[in-house]
């Protein structure tokens, strides 16, 4: 049963997703860690919980997916993938002639930038510290003490 | 200028740039225009290859004004700011790039060797505050400097355009960086003019590299001739930066036709360029 504050927080987050377009994408998780907290070593990947997902249409740029892909921590692209319900598709491993593989990089262009994280949390994998995630925005924000 | 009126002595960062501070980087034409310029010239003197699309993050990217200059450029972005007030504005503006809440003092939360560069309009000299109890400058800033070193690709360059209230700000700010491995130093644009001038830091990965030229605002017919030059090639390759910028703002705005909701129509001054100086 939800309260109805809860509904009217969802009500309140559907109406921002319709006024924005740019949320939470796994490119950016793919970047991000929560080492900054100081008993953390890596804190990398992240965990993603959603509440929320949203996908919306970016120009496929290949030069830009293609120098991204060869920067990018495949394991962790995978987990994140597979934490928002869209790895589908997604080789284990990155296969030898990627470069040349036009449809994996429009694949690897849609999961990147074309899905979005609009409301959710963040989980440091080491502490299980949550960062909310909401109108699209991760909140990494720490405590002094933390820090 | 009087203590008093730096925003840095008003408040914390994350509370003085609040809705109605915030409101201002949608309607206060001459702070945006100020931004734009900043934005734009620190994009030049990051010296990114041509023709290449670029991951570059947006330090303080607050309303994403700094932010749309980037997109303008043809690359992409990741944006950290202290204020939600400010990122709130920058998602009503529906910016291309992803943004962060988080403090640059606490460091960013980046893994090595992720991003081409990194530009930072107007947000630095905040750091040299101590908002806190907790808080000592120098160790914010050189946090700050190390990962923001370490998440850089070697070879990349950081651009901050920045307001230190003395010499001796601009000392703090710079030591942390060399400290943090950063080599570079200041840019001073229009030095002589109290209206006009405008200060760069100028950060490098890669080892000893010369600093870029400041504007001096009686650039040589040598300068303009360059940029002449540059023009030239670039059409010849049938690269246009005018064009490409323009191509981009009406493919933003078929998608947001598509979508249905109110756009201004073509004209031929769509994406032409405002020019002057600050
Ligand atoms: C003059 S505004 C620049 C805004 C931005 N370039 C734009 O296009 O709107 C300075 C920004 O720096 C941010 N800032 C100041 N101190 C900060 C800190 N410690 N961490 C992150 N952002 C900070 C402020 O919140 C503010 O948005």
């Amino acid at each position: 049963m939800k309260t109805l504050l809860q509904l009217s927080n969802i009500f309140h987050d559907r109406i921002n997703t319709i006024k924005s377009i740019r949320n939470m994408k796994l490119i950016t998780h793919n970047m991000l860690t929560s080492n900054a907290l100081k008993t953390v070593k890596e804190g990398y990947p992240l965990q993603i919980y959603v509440d929320e997902v949203k996908q919306v249409d970016v120009d496929f740029q290949q030069q830009f997916i293609t120098k991204t892909v060869s920067k990018l921590n495949w394991k962790a692209l995978l987990f994140g993938a597979k934490c928002i319900g869209h790895s589908e598709g997604l080789p284990e491993t990155l296969p030898e002639n990627w470069e040349s593989n036009d449809e994996l990089l429009k694949k690897l262009h849609h999961v990147l930038l074309e899905i979005e994280v609009i409301t959710g949390s963040l989980e440091c994998p080491e502490t299980k510290r949550r960062f909310p995630i909401s109108n699209g925005i991760p909140n990494m924000l720490l405590n002094e003490d933390e820090v | 200028m009087a203590s008093t009126r730096r925003p840095e002595h008003l408040a914390p960062p994350e509370l003085y740039y609040n809705e109605v501070e915030a409101k201002k980087y949608t309607q206060n034409s001459r702070i945006i225009e100020v931004q734009e310029k900043c934005s734009a010239r620190a994009l030049e003197l990051l010296a990114l290859p041509d023709d290449e699309p670029c991951f570059l993050l947006d330090l303080g990217c607050g309303s994403g004004l700094s932010g749309e200059a980037i997109t303008e450029n043809g690359h992409y972005w990741t944006g950290f700011d202290i204020s939600q007030a400010m990122l709130d504005v920058a998602v009503e503006r529906e910016v291309e790039g992803d943004m962060v809440l988080s403090d640059l003092g606490q460091g960013l939360p980046l893994r090595p060797a992720s991003y081409d560069g990194a530009i930072s309009i107007s947000a630095i000299q905040w750091l040299c505050n101590a908002d806190k109890k907790e808080h000592v400058p120098a160790k914010r800033l050189y946090k700050f400097f190390m990962t923001l070193y370490a998440c850089l690709c070697r070879g990349s360059r950081a651009v901050f355009q920045f307001y230190p209230e003395n010499d001796k700000q601009v000392e703090l700010i710079v030591s942390q960086a060399m400290k943090a491995g950063f080599t570079g130093g200041l840019v001073v644009d229009f030095p002589n003019s109290t209206k006009a001038k405008k200060i760069f830091l100028v950060l490098m990965t890669g080892g000893r590299t010369a600093l870029p030229k400041a504007l001096t605002g009686e650039e040589s017919s040598q300068q303009q001739h360059t940029q002449a030059l540059y023009e030239r090639r670039d059409r010849t390759r049938g690269f246009n930066r005018t064009n490409l910028k323009r191509e981009w703002i009406l493919r933003k705005k078929e998608r947001r036709r598509k979508q249905g909701r109110d756009v201004r129509p073509d004209s031929k001054f769509t994406a032409r360029k405002r020019s002057g100086k600050f």
